[in-house]
């Protein structure tokens, strides 16, 4: 069947947009379960996330914390804002500028008991790259993070 | 003084712009038209002029001039001489250069070679590139000129990135702008055509070679950025969704959907307000990514020093290209008389669902890309990944590739799917008999599985029209489409054999251990240290060997530490078989009082994930094929057509004599 020419142009302009806008609803409506969200320990502390939901924690890695468990390549810690403190777990080689009292943000999920499980660490790289999150830490992190990495 | 004739040739560049947009808008009007001449000529001498000034800055990099700005923040004298080089546009200033050089020589190229176009549509297309061009010239003069002294010279420069120390970032930027700025001639044609009201099949068939070119350029660019990220980064995979990945991919989806419905236009006369649509959504997206990219708004590893101010001048760029280029689409859309008819079931409706798709696909990058933009607008901090990229752009993925399968197969303006249901039977059953293969074997998630069964499907329905051909007699263009098809079918196989059958180990080794993962046995056999001229180096020794009785091959992976500027990085090895690739990572010395003397070694076996790129890289080749194939035909067309005329031109003679 050839649709009427007087028709053809608006079915097809209407099909495109149903589809279009079927997928802009179906991202929007994605996006608001799959986007990882940004918590600080004193957030995380007060107001944590579901548990196994992929979410992003950001603070400082505590002076003294950093312990390798006897496996050789898991790694515990804990990330504090100052206000709260976070035990995390890693799995895998750390990136190069992680050290105990630098900045860290960590990709993951909170487990059992309070333990945040990082699937992927993210540290400071080089003058030209911070993540985005430490950019937007409190005064007082901020100053920390300079003055513990630079 | 290198950098002042750099400086000088740009600011030339500038001014012929000028010119060209200003002669070009007032040679379309009666009074002007003697100012036409002027176009062209002016169009050739601003791409070499803009050639100039990029050879300039490549020169004081080489050298390394650390007087200028530009190369006492981003280069070293001690770095190697192809680095100095690739480290011309490794940066901000230096790559917008190079933007605005492809620009203005493809400005030249179309004024040099085409001829079949209407003159006044021609310059209309040549006004509308200097207008873009401008505000590029602008942003680069303005706002970050790369050829600003400084003084006194510093002793030494600040280096660049290691990350970005590599022979892929030589040749990855440039590819990736050709094609980014290739389609800036598919926009100013739309602009050209919209403006003179040419929209139409002459039109088509004098962009289709430059979208192809773009295409090609794109696709072989994101293919090797994908390479790139994959064996550079040391984390195993090979596409992370990352911001710059998709501000490449985004006006890859635009360019192809635009491809495939400039050919519609170009043979067929349908979709002609829907092709000069894509044509100014491709080179919008380009520019989108170029934001993205270059006002570091968002997070990414390739993102360079934050500048709001840059990011602003580029949004204001954009605004006003897009807008401009919307506004004249809403005001001449409705003179633009729709094309010939077709039936639902017919190549073009094939054609106009992929596009579709394409645009959907499109959206959903898009969207996801600016989601965490929108979030921190109303306070809340967020990253997008790859559990909402995967699935929402499978939604829209597998059907396009349903339809991929069938499309070629069907008639122009009608057909009927009885005529070549037959013709798919085969890979009708390939499909199913993959299917319950991989149903038994088990254990693999839904989306791998669905790309395996397609794959294989797909691989055997996109040769399908080559049958009942003579193969000798197949046009070029067919062959460049059944192979570009065959290639999407080759990297959808590497793609989901590498998230369903991918093994990985991470274990802290002491020397002389062996570790095994899938088929291989990987034994520690030295770690010892390395130099290299400006880093230095742990190096893994490792000795592998594939099943029981296979050769032991030996792979070095290094821990880098360069020293301008200071930074470690992780030098993966890889083992390339037919069937898979065998990926190892060096990691730190394991700490702790149980860690001495046990090293960090993260080992990935891949299946068949070499036919990720391979994949890519045939699509690459069929654009090539295709665009040798509509090259040829319009050269013999030319040629005959001149020969048309002269024949009538000396029967003319002969009359006169007679």
């Amino acid at each position: 069947m050839v649709i009427k020419a007087k028709h053809q142009r608006l079915v097809l302009l209407i099909g495109a947009l149903v589809v279009l806008l079927g997928a802009g609803l179906l991202a929007a409506w994605a996006l608001r379960n799959q986007a990882s969200y940004f918590y600080v320990p004193s957030e995380m502390t007060t107001n944590p996330p579901e548990r196994g939901r992929a979410v992003r924690l950001g603070g400082m890695v505590e002076k003294g914390s950093l312990k390798t468990l006897p496996d050789g390549v898991t790694i515990a810690f804990v990330v504090e804002d100052g206000k709260a403190r976070v035990p995390v777990t890693f799995r895998g080689i750390v990136p190069s500028l992680f050290v105990e009292g630098s900045g860290v943000v960590a990709e993951g999920r909170l487990g059992e008991g309070g333990l945040f499980m990082a699937d992927n660490l993210l540290a400071k790289h080089d003058e030209n790259y911070v993540p985005r999150e430490m950019q937007d830490m409190t005064d007082a992190q901020a100053k920390n993070v300079v003055a513990e990495t630079e | 003084m290198t950098a002042e004739i750099g400086l000088a040739a740009l600011w030339l560049a500038a001014g012929l712009a000028v010119l060209q947009l200003l002669a070009g808008s007032l040679a379309l009007t009666r009074r002007g038209e003697a100012l036409g001449g002027a176009v062209r000529p002016a169009a050739v001498v601003q791409g070499v002029l803009s050639l100039v000034a990029f050879l300039c800055l490549i020169y004081v990099f080489a050298v390394t001039d650390l007087s200028v700005k530009l190369v006492a923040l981003n280069s070293h004298s001690m770095k190697p001489l192809v680095f100095k080089i690739a480290g011309t546009w490794g940066n901000h200033e230096g790559s917008m250069l190079l933007w605005v050089t492809v620009m203005g020589m493809a400005g030249g190229f179309v004024a040099l070679i085409e001829r079949r176009l209407p003159e006044r549509t021609i310059l209309a297309t040549l006004a509308g590139q200097a207008f873009v061009s401008l505000g590029f010239y602008a942003f680069l003069l303005i706002a970050s000129n790369p050829f600003e002294r400084l003084s006194p010279a510093p002793r030494e420069g600040n280096g660049l990135n290691p990350l970005l120390q590599d022979l892929g970032l030589a040749f990855h930027p440039p590819t990736l702008y050709l094609g980014y700025v290739g389609l800036s001639v598919a926009f100013s044609f739309a602009i050209g055509a919209l403006v003179t009201r040419e929209v139409g099949p002459a039109f088509a068939r004098a962009m289709r070679p430059w979208v192809l070119a773009a295409w090609i350029f794109l696709t072989v660019g994101i293919t090797a950025g994908s390479y790139w990220a994959y064996y550079e980064l040391g984390w195993g995979g090979w596409w992370f969704w990352d911001p710059v990945e998709n501000a490449s991919l985004m006006p890859w989806l635009a360019a192809t959907a635009l491809l495939h419905s400039v050919s519609v236009l170009a043979s067929r006369d349908a979709l002609r307000a829907w092709t000069v649509m894509l044509g100014v959504v491709a080179f919008s997206m380009s520019m989108i990514g170029t934001f993205l990219v270059r006002s570091g708004i968002l997070t990414s590893v390739h993102a360079f020093a934050v500048d709001p101010e840059r990011g602003s001048f580029i949004l204001a760029l954009l605004a006003i290209n897009i807008g401009g280029a919307l506004i004249l689409f809403a005001l001449r859309a409705a003179t633009v008389t729709e094309g010939e008819r077709f039936a639902l079931i017919s190549r073009e409706g094939a054609l106009v669902f992929n596009n579709v798709m394409l645009s959907a696909i499109l959206g959903i990058v898009l969207f996801g890309t600016l989601y965490p933009l929108l979030a921190e607008a109303m306070g809340a901090k967020v990253s997008v990944g790859p559990p909402y990229f995967n699935p929402m752009s499978a939604l829209f993925a597998f059907p396009m590739l349903l339809v991929l399968a069938v499309g070629p197969m069907l008639r122009w303006r009608r057909d009927k799917f009885v005529r070549v249901g037959k013709a798919l039977v085969l890979p009708g059953m390939l499909v199913v008999a993959a299917g319950l293969g991989l149903l038994i074997w088990g254990g693999v998630a839904l989306l791998p599985f669905l790309g395996l069964v397609f794959a294989v499907g797909l691989a055997l329905a996109s040769l399908l029209p080559l049958k009942g051909r003579s193969l000798r007699r197949t046009p070029l263009a067919v062959w460049g489409m059944v192979t570009a098809h065959f290639g999407i079918a080759v990297a959808l196989f590497g793609m989901s054999c590498e998230s369903a059958f991918t093994v990985e180990r991470l274990v802290a080794a002491k020397v002389g251990d062996v570790t095994e993962v899938g088929p291989w046995a990987i034994k520690l056999d030295a770690i010892e240290p390395v130099a290299g001229p400006n880093w230095t180096a742990l190096e893994a020794r490792l000795l592998v060997r594939y099943g029981a009785d296979g050769k032991v091959v030996r792979l070095t992976p290094q821990s880098r530490s360069f020293w301008a500027p200071p930074q470690q990085t992780s030098e993966s090895a890889l083992l390339t078989r037919w069937n898979g690739q065998l990926y190892a990572v060096l990691g730190g010395e394991a700490a702790g009082e149980t860690g001495e003397g046990r090293w960090q070694v993260r080992l990935w076996w891949k299946p068949f994930v070499p036919m990720i790129w391979l994949g890519g890289l045939l699509v690459a080749f069929g654009g090539v094929l295709a665009l040798m194939g509509r090259v040829a035909s319009d050269l013999r067309r030319t040629i005959a057509r001149g020969r048309v005329a002269d024949r009538q031109e000396s029967r003319a003679l002969l009359k006169e004599r007679a």
